[in-house]
């Protein structure tokens, strides 16, 4: 049997991720490079944003307190928002918005995968829908990686920023800790760590094709899954809880 | 000050399995895998399509109108090739 | 109407009289015009200016609720809300579209938004200040467009009226998403009704000016009927959009901010006070509150948007050539 408490936690990281990545990427919305790009970006919020709404939706579930997917996305403190940091980050321009959203689409692409045999069945059906669309987030970004890496010298040297920049909150994505840990042996997740090969030589392949590198990294940045985030968490949230927490309690 | 235009792609979209490609509009991409991925973003976002054809505009090749009479005109006088032309008695039934 | 009326627009144009005649005979037998068909300079020149003002007010237009994308106060609220942004990205996209099959691109289009020579709906100069403005602008701003854009549905030229086709589809839940959000306001707490009334006193008037001039000043608006570029007059569409909104109002428990709203039973619609027109020409002329701010907010896009659209076209080149190269090896 698995623990009910885990596995709302468990549940909460997965749905924290989609929604702020989502909640970035409408920061786009009305400001892209071009029209075409910006319902592509607005596309790609609103799988995330469909895929934060079921696993909110099931936490809630789980957990049995009759919280809804609002009072969830919308009503916690930031330490118990526990989102890898990477989806934090702020948007910068759209090299940097790429190369967030590759790294991450991959990563997802292998979890979701995984997940498909989750012991969890709400798991395994929020998984078969969320395959489809992450697939197409791969498709979309890497193809603008390669050509913002092989465009023009400043298209590249931008990507070669983004790529420094976002290297470093790679790995806490893979990091197995005992939560993470306790649902891999339960069969309801993945055991991360083990996605990391297939990761790295996907992601490797996108940008050999792009002409370019992964940058060295020192040390991996981490604290999201326990609540330890960037400065960043808590302008994002001062918008997205701003009128739940200006106007408390009411319908809307 | 124009900045140097990006291509223009016409769209056409399977609706469903069954019925061939029909035009929905067009888009701007650089090349054709741009142009697949920014039709599928504009045009199928409410179930419309099961397939999708790019086509870089600049590659039709298109009639002119000034040439219609020469073109679709002298059709309209075969009327032996429609059905109705020729008289079967109602006895015979459907043919 | 997003095209406000087509101020401006200049439908004089220069062709012999037997052509003219000619073309007028396909317009009023209801033939639509296709792009290569032999049309008067005035008419491209009115659909050019028509249809690019039209875009240009969907994009500009994205801006007001964009803003509140990221403070919508549901995940449901903001997954409409996104849609709906998007669509009018969508909407903005057709619509260059269409008119660049009248030989113009979408690069000149653009640049004439953003030089400030082409002009867009004044109604996105207004602000959105709160949630309930979001709602408002549903109702009474994507439902003043509609009622123009069913209108245009049976434009004369092809490429604009299936445009608007597939655009009056997409438009269906916008005004419906709208009314929800202000039905919800106006069924929850002192506070959310007035939030509720305060928006539509805000928008009210802005809403009603999107149809344009009078018709006695509106200048072009008899050619433009003629070619059947516009179908119907302002006046008209603003009487209409008048009399349904009233009722969907009242069912709010909303007051209309019109002290000389009245029906008049004799033409079974409403009387209403006039537009302040002053207010009106003020705004289009660029001192609304929020002129500068979209002009600037839509500049800023392209201009860090350039290196990204430069670096997709050199990409599509080298690529090209490599191609082009590996096939003269191979022979
Ligand atoms: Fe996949
Ligand atoms: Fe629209
Ligand atoms: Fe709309």
């Amino acid at each position: 049997m698995v623990d009910k408490k885990s596995l709302f936690n468990y549940l909460l990281r997965l749905g924290d991720d989609q929604q702020i990545l989502s909640q970035r990427l409408g920061e786009w919305c009305g400001h892209a490079p071009t029209l075409e790009e910006d319902l592509a970006l607005a596309n790609i919020a609103l799988d995330l944003l469909g895929q934060a709404r079921s696993l909110y939706t099931y936490a809630g579930e789980v957990e049995g307190l009759g919280r809804d997917e609002d009072q969830l996305a919308f009503l916690r403190y930031e330490n118990d928002y526990v989102n890898a940091l990477i989806v934090e980050r702020p948007n910068g321009d759209f090299a940097h918005t790429i190369t967030r959203q590759f790294f991450y689409s991959v990563f997802m692409d292998l979890l979701w995968n995984g997940l498909l045999k989750s012991s969890d069945e709400t798991i395994r059906a929020i998984a078969a829908k969320a395959v489809k669309e992450v697939d197409y987030h791969v498709r979309h970004s890497a193809e603008w990686v390669i050509r913002l890496g092989q465009g023009t010298a400043e298209s590249r040297e931008r990507m070669v920023d983004a790529l420094d920049e976002f290297a470093i909150y790679t790995g806490e994505l893979f990091e197995m800790d005992a939560l993470a840990t306790e649902m891999a042996e339960a069969g309801v997740g993945v055991d991360l760590a083990a996605l990391r090969p297939q990761w790295e030589a996907e992601v490797n392949n996108i940008l050999t094709d792009a002409g370019l590198e992964m940058p060295k990294v020192n040390w991996m940045q981490t604290g999201g899954r326990s609540g330890e985030h960037t400065e960043h968490l808590g302008h994002i949230l001062a918008e997205l809880q701003y009128m739940q927490r200006t106007y408390p309690g009411m319908t809307w | 000050m124009s900045e140097k235009p990006t291509p223009l792609w016409e769209v056409f979209i399977r609706a469903r399995n069954g019925l061939s490609h029909k035009h929905a509009g067009s888009i701007h991409a650089a090349d054709a895998e741009m142009a697949l991925q920014a039709a599928r973003d504009v045009y199928t976002r409410r179930g419309e399509g099961q397939s999708l054809w790019v086509v870089r505009s600049d590659q039709i090749v298109a009639s002119d109108p000034v040439d219609k009479d020469m073109m679709f005109e002298p059709t309209a006088s075969k009327i032996y090739r429609h059905p109705t032309f020729y008289e079967i008695p109602e006895e015979v039934g459907n043919m | 109407m997003y095209s406000q009326g087509l101020i401006g627009a200049d439908g004089s144009t220069v062709e012999d009289e037997a052509f003219l005649e000619a073309f007028q005979k396909r317009i009023d037998a209801e033939q639509k015009i296709e792009p290569n068909d032999p049309m008067p300079e005035g008419y491209r020149r009115t659909l050019i200016r028509q249809i690019s003002q039209h875009a240009h007010s969907e994009i500009v237009g994205m801006l007001p609720e964009g803003n509140w994308i990221t403070r919508a106060p549901t995940l449901r609220r903001k997954a409409a809300l996104l849609a709906k942004v998007q669509d009018e990205g969508g909407h903005g996209l057709y619509l260059y579209s269409a008119a660049e099959t009248l030989g113009v691109s979408r690069e000149e289009l653009t640049d004439q938004l953003l030089t400030g020579a082409a002009k867009y709906s004044s109604i996105f100069n207004y602000p959105a200040l709160t949630w309930a403005d979001i709602g408002a602008i549903g109702w009474l701003v994507d439902g003043a467009a509609i009622m123009n854009q069913i209108a245009l549905c049976r434009c004369s030229y092809g490429p604009y009226s299936r445009a608007m086709i597939r655009i009056c589809k997409e438009e269906s839940f916008h005004q419906r998403q709208g009314y929800e959000i202000l039905l919800t306001l106006c069924r929850g707490t002192d506070e959310q009704k007035q939030l509720a009334q305060e928006a539509i006193n805000r928008i009210w008037w802005p809403a009603l000016m999107m149809f344009g001039p009078h018709d006695s000043e509106s200048t072009h608006s008899d050619q433009s009927m003629h070619w059947k570029i516009k179908r119907f007059s302002n006046d008209s569409l603003r009487d209409k959009f008048v009399n349904a909104t009233v009722p969907q109002a009242d069912y709010l428990g909303l007051k209309v901010p019109d002290p000389n709203l009245k029906w008049n039973e004799e033409k079974q619609g409403y009387d209403y006070s006039d537009i302040d027109w002053d207010e009106f020409w003020r705004v289009v002329k660029g001192d609304g509150i929020c002129n500068r701010d979209r002009m600037k907010a839509r500049r800023k896009a392209h201009r860090e948007g350039a290196w990204v659209r430069e670096a997709a076209l050199a990409f599509a080149e080298k690529r090209a050539a490599a191609a082009e190269a590996a096939k003269t090896a191979a022979e």
